[in-house]
């Protein structure tokens, strides 16, 4: 056997250890990227082989957390994809103001860069106090993270371009405040947000939901996995919901899709059917 | 034992498109193996490069989308701001994992998922490009067995991608880009001996 498909049992090993011990379940998740991460993971910590750790693992839950730290990648963005973001503010938004109070519900929502875009989005739009958002994550470090509401200064440039692209025109320093190196988004983006740990291979569905976002978590995702979590998204939402997938995740070949109309092509919202 | 190739990977940058029309406009139609390539290009640079690469030559080049299955004589771009991956089954993945050798697509991604499963069956390609990126993973290619092929640096319109992966590992061939088309068409093997279906039980 190659080391490599030594190193493969390995991981099969490892992931069904966690899965048993700590409920985390990442077996039906692709293998090419998860093992990515995995060897980093290990080439960083103490241990020389998978099954070398095993044992620590098993028995140490703060390896376990450094692990589970290791394998749930938490890049994001605001207003990532202006293009997407535009079309939510002048094709879904016009829907969502009929309703006198909507539900959003952002399923992998890492440090919650998404869930603050969308809030900047809502309020510019004097949807203001008719919202509640829940955000959503496995990772219950980047989610005390995203309750801070603290981003990285440097950052703040990229993402002012992005919600000017987005079709933003008020000033983006003023939901802000800067502090050294550090950008403290203001208190109104954040009394409307709910975070809360949610994982999408085990818990249940978020009733009634006007909208539901689940944006590059899904590609990490097994067939089996991605399918759960459709139907999971497909049962939260109202008739009339908005679905938002990631610009690369699509409904295409779904059985799913026949309840959905693509609202803007090529940027991932669709609309539940009535019927 | 003559092994049997079963891909070609691409890491290409600055000078690209250019590149790329010319190598792939070289290959004909049947080809027998998959290409798949990471051309750096902006986060917001639309799929155009992959259509227009498609109207240019004689494969079809298509966007990579998650979960496609590799098929042989297919070209699949990673499309911008995404890494593309190998799957063991014989199919594409897609991740929003952080930059890697500061790109996104990163060709170093490509070229280790891809010489996980692909083995010494693999060719590993560096092209034309004013970074560093493919030179790590064209070296994990060499190391599982695969071939690594790169662009003549002084063929090259930028030449330090093709002048780090030279460092980085022992290359097969270093080939100016109008030699690159026939020397894939020599490695790669007929059609009709393709010895391997690709399809797993997932796929
Ligand atoms: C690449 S980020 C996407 C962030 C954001 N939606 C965006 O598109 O910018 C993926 C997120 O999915 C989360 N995630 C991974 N597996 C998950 C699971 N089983 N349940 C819930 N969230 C998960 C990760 O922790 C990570 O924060």
């Amino acid at each position: 056997m190659k080391p490599d498909e030594v190193e493969d049992v390995e991981i099969r090993l490892l992931l069904e250890g966690v899965e048993r011990i700590y409920g985390y379940d990442f077996r039906d998740y692709a293998d090419a990227s998860i093992k990515r991460r995995l060897t980093h993971w290990l080439a960083e910590s103490e241990f020389e082989t998978f099954s070398q750790a095993q044992s620590l693992l098993l028995r140490d839950r703060s390896v376990f957390e450094s692990l589970l730290r290791g394998i749930t990648v938490n890049v994001t963005e605001m207003f990532r994809d202006p293009a997407f973001f535009k079309a939510l503010r002048e094709q879904v938004v016009p829907f969502l103001k009929t309703y006198p109070f909507v539900k959003i519900w952002h399923a992998g929502c890492a440090t919650g860069e998404e869930a603050y875009s969308m809030a900047i989005l809502l309020n510019e739009e004097g949807m203001a106090g008719r919202y509640r958002m829940y955000a959503t994550d496995i990772n219950e470090t980047v989610l005390q993270k995203a309750g801070e509401g603290v981003v990285s200064i440097t950052e703040m440039q990229r993402f002012t371009r992005n919600y000017q692209k987005s079709g933003g025109s008020a000033s983006f320093a003023d939901y802000y405040t800067a502090r050294y190196d550090r950008a403290i988004l203001s208190s109104a983006l954040k009394k409307d947000i709910v975070f809360a740990p949610h994982n999408l291979a085990v818990d249940g569905e978020f009733g009634e939901m006007n909208m539901v976002l689940c944006r590059n978590v899904m590609i990490y995702f097994k067939p089996t996995l991605k399918e759960r979590c459709l139907r999971l998204f497909d049962s939260s939402l109202l008739p009339g919901g908005f679905l938002c997938l990631g610009l690369k995740e699509s409904l295409e070949k779904r059985k799913m899709a026949e309840r959905y109309e693509e609202l803007a092509p090529g940027l991932r919202i669709y609309r539940k059917r009535y019927d | 034992m003559t092994r049997v190739f079963q891909a070609v990977v691409i890491g290409v940058s600055t000078g690209g498109v250019h590149a790329l029309q010319k190598l792939l406009g070289q290959l004909p139609a049947d080809f027998a193996l998959p290409v798949l390539i990471v051309q750096h290009m902006r986060p917001d640079a639309g799929s155009g490069l992959a259509k227009l690469l498609d109207k240019c030559c004689a494969l079809r080049v298509k966007e990579a989308d998650e979960l496609d299955e590799i098929l042989p004589g297919t070209v699949y771009l990673a499309p911008p701001n995404y890494h593309l991956l190998v799957e063991r089954e014989g199919f594409l993945s897609l991740s929003a994992d952080p930059y890697v050798s500061f790109a996104r697509p990163s060709a170093d991604v490509l070229f280790e998922s891809a010489a996980a499963v692909f083995g010494p069956n693999l060719i590993g390609v560096v092209l034309t490009g004013a970074n560093f990126d493919g030179s790590l993973g064209l070296k994990t290619i060499k190391q599982n067995g695969g071939v690594a092929i790169v662009q003549d640096p002084a063929d090259a319109e930028a030449r330090q991608m093709p002048q780090a992966a030279i460092a980085a590992t022992g290359v097969d061939y270093v080939v100016a880009l109008d030699g690159m088309a026939a020397l894939l068409q020599k490695l790669a093997p007929r059609r009709t001996t393709m010895p391997h279906d690709m399809r797993g039980r997932d796929a």
